[in-house]
């Protein structure tokens, strides 16, 4: 009875093939160590951010009157209103924590690498679209920060030439920030962006399981099935679908089904996540003023700008490279230029080996350099600009872009290790 | 069905001419989504030019008028109040108003348009308080100079072009909004087509 519903549903909407597919069927390179956990982690923190968000929208209040009354009826009066939203906020920072991570892996490893390019590209653009919800998600609240912080943004788009200034009265829609800026980036964070993230993700994991999973080693676990391929025990116990030996044109090795073997791995990614993030949430829920600032408890007042105004950790990085150049436009330039960058490594790096672990060593320090001045950078934005600090952030935006100039040069001609013919 | 073979020029015209009817339509229907964004006829009513009288305007008189919510000032200035501008400028934090704190036509050592008519945003550019107006009592704030502007939040001062001074909290000079005037006798704040 059972089975004949399942496959009359079968026969119109192969649901199980798709899972299997997807899921049982897929083969994922067995060596996937720690840093394969933050893709999953996101996820969760997505699904995370979707239902505290929906959760958070029964009782706030987009208005620039009632909106930071709302905020504290829900910390207040509203049961576990406080857990709702505190699950929210230290969600966003979570989100750029695990995003961070996994792209971080993805240049260790050279995901991005031929033939994962397009997985890449829509990889950046979670990660652009992710950047302005968590903005437009930030001044929902309606607090000194939310408003000066967003002041700061909105005007960077000042500095375009000629359609800078209309560019910017048409996105607040009124000549100061005020009540109908926050009602359309209300709708924008939770309806149009939200909505953008879906389709972006599904578009990253069907571009992914297209390609195929990278690993550690960076070398293919798809082989041609041309009797060359020498297989093992192991690589016999396991079938996978169809799809990805394409009727016996290829044999995979050293493969796993993603289901059981990794949603249990993941489970314990999940676990160790799980405990730090409720760690934040119930003793750290303003992250020593990095997650929630200090000046975003006090409600928006237009006519005092706080003492010192920086953005949330995330966007710090970004924001000192602006900073770092005396002059607004070429700020904004490089500022936008530092994310392209990004975007563009799968043509900057000229290489054919992916992983780090058989590159050569400048590869190596160019990557440590490339960390140092991220996370330098990231330090220096929540910090005022003093002229110190000015100068260091101008080092450290020059090694930022060096690792990309350094990259297209070296990988031409490297000198790389012997690949291995298995995974190890 | 037709037999005929297919007219492939005529596909093809039909498949740009639909394509292209289909576009403009698409444009067509974006208009009202993009111009929504715009600021709405209540925003652009609060945020209007405001018009002053100044022609009851006395020798060192301020005038205050509301603009976008906040208070503008007017003031018309002495023979001797322009004299001292040049007295303060050394020890001023931006005495030739690089910062764009200012319309293009207010760059210069009065910050106006007509030299003994001066008009600002009367918010410090510290933290958004109202500085005082100190006609004749500012040398106890700046030693030397008769008159000037003085915060009473956290001590900035400003000279009588809105211009901060040296080892004050406020990082720029107050701002100066648009302005032409109509006439003589009439300004408009928050406009200044033609005036430049």
């Amino acid at each position: 009875m059972f089975k004949n519903m399942m496959s009359w549903i079968e026969y119109r909407l192969p649901f199980m093939d798709k899972m299997n597919l997807h899921v049982m069927q897929y083969p994922a390179p067995k060596n996937f160590n720690f840093w394969y956990f933050f893709g999953s982690l996101a996820m969760l923190v997505l699904v995370n951010q979707i239902v505290t968000g929906i959760w958070l929208t029964m009782n706030y209040e987009p208005s620039a009157e009632g909106a930071f009354a709302s905020i504290e009826y829900i910390m207040r009066d509203v049961e576990y209103g406080w857990l709702l939203r505190y699950m929210h906020s230290t969600g966003a920072s979570a989100f750029f924590v695990v995003v961070y991570l996994h792209m971080l892996r993805g240049m260790m490893y050279g995901s991005y690498q031929k033939p994962r390019e397009l997985l890449w590209i829509f990889g950046m653009l979670i990660f652009l679209v992710l950047m302005a919800e968590a903005f437009m998600g930030y001044m929902l609240p309606w607090g000194q920060m939310s408003f000066w912080g967003a002041q700061v943004i909105i005007s960077i788009f000042g500095v375009i030439p000629f359609i800078g200034d209309d560019l910017t009265l048409w996105i607040r829609g009124d000549y100061v920030i005020s009540g109908a800026t926050l009602n359309r980036f209300f709708a924008l964070h939770v309806i149009a962006l939200p909505l953008v993230l879906v389709i972006l993700v599904f578009l990253h994991i069907m571009a992914l399981h297209e390609v195929g999973s990278n690993n550690p080693d960076g070398i293919d676990i798809k082989r041609d099935n041309d009797g060359s391929v020498e297989l093992t025990e192991a690589d016999k116990k396991f079938t996978f679908h169809q799809y990805f030996t394409k009727g016996g044109k290829k044999v995979i090795v050293d493969a796993i089904p993603f289901h059981p073997y990794y949603t249990v791995k993941d489970l314990v990614g999940v676990a160790g996540f799980l405990l730090a993030f409720a760690f934040v949430i119930f003793f750290v829920p303003e992250g020593g003023g990095f997650f929630l600032e200090p000046p975003n408890f006090e409600v928006a007042n237009p006519m005092k700008t706080p003492e010192h105004i920086a953005p949330v950790w995330y966007f710090t990085p970004f924001y000192a490279i602006l900073r770092a150049i005396p002059d607004p436009l070429l700020g904004a330039i490089a500022m936008f230029l530092a994310i392209l960058a990004l975007a563009l490594l799968p043509w900057i790096d000229r290489g054919k080996v992916r992983s780090v672990r058989y590159r050569c060593e400048l590869h190596r320090w160019n990557l440590v350099m490339f960390c140092i001045s991220f996370v330098a950078l990231g330090i220096l934005g929540v910090l005022p600009a003093t002229p110190t600090y000015t100068v260091l952030s101008q080092i450290f935006s020059f090694t930022y872009f060096a690792f990309f100039g350094l990259l297209w040069l070296y990988s031409k001609n490297e000198k790389t290790k012997p690949l291995p013919v298995r995974l190890t | 069905m037709s037999n005929a073979p297919v007219d492939h020029g005529r596909r093809r015209f039909l498949t740009i001419a639909t394509s292209v009817v289909g576009g403009v339509g698409a444009i067509g229907a974006a208009v009202p989504f993009i111009a929504s964004w715009n600021p709405s006829e209540r925003a652009k009513q609060a945020g209007a030019a405001v018009s002053a009288d100044i022609s009851k305007l006395e020798d060192g008189q301020l005038i205050r008028v509301e603009w976008r919510g906040r208070p503008v000032w007017i003031v018309k200035r002495t023979e001797e109040m322009l004299a001292q501008l040049a007295d303060t400028e050394n020890r001023l934090r931006d005495p030739g108003s690089k910062e764009p704190q200012q319309p293009a036509y207010a760059q210069n050592r009065h910050r106006s348009i007509k030299p003994e008519i001066f008009i600002a945003v009367g918010i410090c550019t510290h933290l958004g308080c109202s500085p005082t107006y100190l006609p004749s009592d500012f040398a106890a704030q700046v030693e030397g100079i008769r008159s000037g502007f003085f915060c009473p939040c956290h001590g900035s001062r400003f000279d009588m072009a809105g211009r901060v001074f040296q080892n004050v909290p406020a990082p720029t000079n107050l701002m100066i909004p648009p302005y032409m005037f109509i006439d003589d006798n009439t300004v408009l704040i928050g406009e200044d087509e033609g005036a430049a």
